[in-house]
């Protein structure tokens, strides 16, 4: 009898190890507990070119994330990309007339939009739209512009 | 002048006689998986077989891949100046690859061969006959519990084998390299997707529980009852389960991840 108890036990232990592995593997390793960030607020802005911004990028204010990216999508009308941002529900004085760009983290990092804020009384609500917005900086547009500056220099 | 000939149509018709053999066993275990409800005790004995004592050689490989993962990825990393991508690289290779198919040959070699000689040695002692004389269908009483039981243990003990070696790779990178011990984390958070990785990593495990259990439990059924054929079914249950485990792992990474 003591035997049985002794299997069941060691088991029962198995499977809970086995399981809490894999909470683990869910919550500390993977994203799981990022990506269940339903809540906060919607924001859309609109930019002539995102560069390669992906979704699940941050969205930085000062340095500091407050939200993410949930959707980039193609506006066929206007020939531009629309980027949605989900930011924290307790960063809610965000002015109305803050300024968005894409940044590169490094030279090679990844890109993540920054807010500057502006200085209107008016705050940004669920489903706004960011106005002022600039671009990503495409390097090989940059080399380009400035290989086209040298020669107009030198000429 | 056509025995060459002869003895290879002969050794192709058997080889496709005993694929055939093979899955008509397995059809068989699908059909009497019911079986284990009856009777959960037996699966817990084979839960304990198979995944409790596996979990020795499984923890302690998982930490050390994990911390040789870690100085490896480190000396590499290190040179581009991303020594921070530690984490991600170490859970990763762990997740996606590493987890399942290593479990799965330790599994292969440690339980795998345990279970063929078991039910070969019960074969070659009539024991399995026995069962049969008696109106039990040894399928459903010996061969049911050990296939659930490696199917059920196969992704509980690659999950762990995952997460001891990322525990080790946090060891070894954070702790003996001073890697920025946030860097190894959040990179690791921000880049490791649930579904994309984790979710498809026990779906690997799981698939290679099915396979090198119902390898196994195929050789043993299936082996010559004398005390060579028993032997030589343990060597090729071992042998057949590694090869097809690593080739079914390139068939599926390629579904998974290669688009």
């Amino acid at each position: 009898m003591a035997k049985r108890r002794n299997v069941e036990l060691t088991v029962g232990t198995f499977v809970a190890l086995g399981l809490v592995a894999l909470f683990f593997l869910a919550m500390q390793v993977s994203n799981l507990s990022l990506s269940a960030s339903s809540e906060g607020y919607l924001v859309q802005a609109r930019f002539a070119n995102v560069g390669s911004l992906k979704v699940r990028a941050p969205v930085t204010m000062a340095g500091v994330r407050i939200g993410r990216v949930e959707s980039v999508r193609f506006d066929k009308q206007t020939y531009e990309a629309v980027v949605s941002m989900r930011i924290d529900a307790a960063v809610d004085s965000i002015p109305d007339d803050t300024f968005a760009n894409i940044f590169t983290s490094g030279l090679l990092g990844e890109q993540y939009i920054g807010l500057e804020a502006g200085g209107s009384p008016e705050s940004l609500r669920d489903g706004d739209e960011i106005v002022n917005t600039q671009s990503a900086l495409v390097l090989e547009q940059m080399i380009g512009q400035f290989l086209f500056k040298k020669a107009g220099e030198s000429g | 002048m056509l025995d060459p000939l002869v003895r290879l149509g002969r050794g192709v018709l058997d080889a496709l006689e005993r694929l055939g053999r093979g899955h008509l066993l397995l059809l068989a275990i699908l059909l009497g998986l019911g079986e284990v409800l009856r009777r959960p005790r037996l699966l817990w004995e084979q839960l304990f077989n198979i995944g409790v004592l596996s979990l020795l050689i499984v923890g302690v490989s998982g930490l050390f891949v994990g911390m040789v993962l870690a100085l490896q990825g480190y000396y590499v990393l290190s040179q581009f100046g991303a020594a921070e991508s530690l984490g991600v690289m170490v859970a990763a290779s762990l997740v996606r690859e590493l987890g399942p198919v290593v479990t799965a040959l330790l599994v292969a070699g440690r339980a795998g061969s345990a279970l063929t000689a078991e039910i070969g040695l019960m074969k070659a002692t009539e024991q399995l006959s026995g069962l049969e004389m008696m109106a039990v269908d040894p399928v459903r009483r010996i061969l049911v519990p050990r296939f659930v039981g490696g199917v059920l243990s196969m992704p509980l003990l690659a999950a762990i084998f995952s997460a001891v070696g990322v525990l080790g790779g946090y060891f070894v990178g954070v702790g003996l390299l001073g890697v920025d011990e946030g860097a190894y984390w959040s990179q690791m958070q921000a880049k490791i997707d649930f579904d994309e990785d984790l979710v498809n990593g026990v779906i690997k495990s799981l698939a290679f529980g099915v396979v090198v259990t119902w390898i196994a439990l195929f050789q043993g059924y299936d082996t010559v009852p004398t005390s060579e054929g028993v032997s030589r079914s343990t060597t090729r249950a071992v042998v057949h389960a590694a090869l097809v485990v690593l080739g079914l792992d390139f068939v599926l990474t390629a579904l998974m991840f290669g688009d």
